[in-house]
């Protein structure tokens, strides 16, 4: 038998529901997931890892678009396997009929219940729409493929 | 089949379409577009992401 260096699975997971705290941390009254939401960019805004909330500044405008964005779909609980804890949005963000005439090309996922906290920047080709839908489809909700991967 | 336009609710056969797509390693995209008398009216937009983000450095942060 030997022992080997590893951060546990388990961990991983936990850290997605909010299970351990190492810090100071939001005191939470209820065991409900928070309310996440997804914001679209402008091509020529800024976003990237040093993001740390919700911005109004460099985010996309026009008919049918409400300023934060949509709330995203969060019907499937994260999960682990293998090593990788990972979450996925159980469904698409979708924008119906909205008109986006200047360039966009990123949308934050980003925490509305824990003071817009962001986690994550996702980046596409750039669009516009016009009268139109954006789909946003999210890739497999699997481990290595998952939205969010704590690998 | 009646398509929302800048324009309000139009026929698609009185309107010009246009499609496209790309696939690359990021996303897979299709558009479609509709355009009358060379003005665009509808333009509606499928990306299907193919990127995630990975916290591999998750040890590292709190070790």
């Amino acid at each position: 038998m030997s022992n080997t260096q590893a951060m546990c699975t388990s961990f991983k997971g936990q850290l997605l529901t909010a299970t351990h705290n190492f810090g100071t941390a939001p005191t939470r009254g209820t065991t409900a997931a928070d309310t996440f939401k997804a914001a679209l960019y402008l091509a020529s805004a800024t976003l990237n890892a040093s993001t740390t909330a919700y911005s109004a500044t460099g985010e996309v405008s026009g008919t049918g678009y409400t300023a934060g964005g949509i709330t995203v779909t969060n019907g499937t609980a994260p999960t682990t396997s293998g090593t990788t804890a990972y979450w996925t949005p159980s469904a698409s963000l979708v924008y119906t009929t909205v008109t986006l005439t200047t360039a966009f090309d990123t949308v934050l996922n980003y925490n509305s219940t824990q003071s817009n906290a962001a986690v994550g920047v996702f980046t596409f080709g750039s669009q516009t729409v016009t009268a139109g839908t954006f789909t946003l489809t999210m890739p497999s909700n699997a481990a290595g493929t998952a939205l969010l991967n704590l690998a | 089949m009646l398509i929302t336009t800048t324009k309000g609710i139009m026929d698609d056969s009185k309107l010009e379409k246009k499609e496209g797509s790309l696939d690359n390693d990021n996303e897979i995209t299709t558009w479609v577009e509709y355009w009358l008398e060379g003005e665009l009216v509808h333009r509606s937009v499928h990306v299907h992401l193919k990127k995630n983000v990975v916290a591999e450095g998750i040890q590292a942060m709190l070790a």
